[in-house]
């Protein structure tokens, strides 16, 4: 099976668009192949466009919320993009209201959304290590 | 009598048969507000020839295949009359007026005229009835059609402002109205790419478990689609009812009135309206 989801890196984001109907083994190949990049490029923040994406089952709609959960615990943030009404009315039918995953309506919007979520992070964490600087200072 | 005998004494007959039964139509009154009398006479002339052919093959069954045509042609003639507003006795009318005629024909030359004529008449009623029956489906299909359209027209999407969609909901909401409401919100969600989508039930006139249920749907549905959902109109018995039933609305955002609603989503998206000072 030649199929393969490219994943696209951009500064600090992974970009992934989903083109294909997704089977069972390559969603399985998607999350490896999406966490050895993501810490391979150190990626902050991740965007899945699932545009083209018809068909959803309740396996993929978990594989989705996996993704998404796995990349959290590498510190990137997932947006989900493009989701397709028939796809959301899927997904609620089958009880997977996805959780905890930020979704937005196109790409342009995720990424302007998801570049908010992901520099409100790296101020705290900005602020954070200026505070221990300044404690540094202190001690010398 | 035997079916033949009939059927030729239809054919020999018909025009002194056409007009008499024309005539028994006039009498019985001719909704001359619906149907010109050129028409009544071309389908009563039609129906003579078709029963002319049918009845050649034999009266007695209905069922069978010769009677098709007669069948095919009063289906046609009673649905566009029930499309036309004509009441199923007028539809009736149009084949018992036909007794008349033919019942004084076949008594002037039958040599068993009891016998023919409670042929005949059976055969009419039969014929009648079967006028009736389809004038009643032709009646349901109308209701049924309105229905569909009924459920169209109840769930218009509006755009408010650029980025809001709003989608008054009026009348009682069930599962098979709820999907339609949700299928559109969702397509036009996509179509004019919004943020925010407010559903007003200031007009649905109660909430069950379902209906709750069903709007909950809609907005987790939307969610996934990356638009947020602002549920507006509720009033104080719908509140106190929802609360009764215990359902968990969740993090779902719910404002008293569509205007309330119209300013938190103005807000969500950063707009602010001013009035102007000088008028």
């Amino acid at each position: 099976m030649a199929d393969k989801i490219p994943i696209l890196k951009m500064g600090n984001y992974l970009l992934l668009s989903i083109q294909v109907d997704m089977h069972d083994q390559l969603a399985l190949d998607l999350q490896e192949d999406l966490t050895n990049q993501i810490v391979k490029h150190r990626a902050k923040g991740v965007l899945i466009d699932i545009s083209s994406l018809e068909i959803v089952d309740s396996f993929i709609g978990r594989m989705l919320s996996h993704i998404a959960n796995i990349s959290r615990i590498l510190d990137a943030k997932v947006i989900v993009v493009g989701m397709q009404p028939a796809v959301a009315i899927t997904l609620v039918e089958l009880g997977l209201s996805l959780d905890g995953i930020a979704t937005a309506l196109n790409v342009e919007k995720g990424m302007a959304r998801l570049e908010k979520m992901v520099s409100d992070d790296q101020l705290l964490e900005f602020e954070r290590g200026e505070e221990r600087d300044i404690s540094a200072e202190a001690g010398d | 009598m035997p079916a033949s005998a009939i059927a030729e004494l239809l054919q020999t007959h018909e025009n002194e048969l056409l007009q008499e039964w024309t005539i028994a139509q006039r009498a019985a009154g001719i909704r001359a507000d619906l149907i010109d009398e050129d028409t009544v006479i071309a389908n009563s002339r039609e129906l003579l020839k078709l029963l002319t052919v049918a009845a050649a093959a034999g009266i007695d069954d209905f069922e069978s295949v010769q009677w098709s045509p007669i069948k095919g042609m009063l289906e046609r003639l009673s649905r566009s009359q029930s499309r036309q507003g004509f009441t199923p006795s007028d539809t009736a009318t149009f084949i018992f007026s036909l007794k008349e005629p033919l019942f004084s024909r076949i008594q002037q030359y039958s040599d068993d005229a009891a016998k023919d004529i409670w042929q005949i008449n059976q055969l009419l009623d039969k014929l009648g009835l079967y006028t009736v029956e389809c004038f009643m489906t032709g009646r349901e299909a109308i209701i049924r059609e309105q229905q569909e359209s009924m459920l169209e027209l109840s769930t218009p999407v509006v755009e408010l402002w650029k980025g809001i969609l709003a989608i008054p909901l009026i009348g009682s909401l069930d599962s098979n109205r709820t999907q339609i409401v949700m299928e559109a919100l969702l397509e036009k969600i996509v179509q004019t790419e919004s943020d925010i989508a407010i559903i007003d039930i200031t007009g649905v006139p109660t909430v069950d478990t379902m209906v709750a249920q069903h709007l909950l749907k809609t907005v987790t549905a939307a969610k996934l689609m990356g638009a947020k959902c602002i549920i507006s109109g509720i009033r104080p018995q719908i509140a106190a009812t929802i609360v009764h039933l215990g359902v968990e609305l969740g993090d779902v955002i719910t404002k008293a009135s569509l205007a309330d609603a119209f300013q938190m989503a103005l807000k969500e998206l950063n707009v602010r309206l001013v009035t102007s000072a000088t008028r």
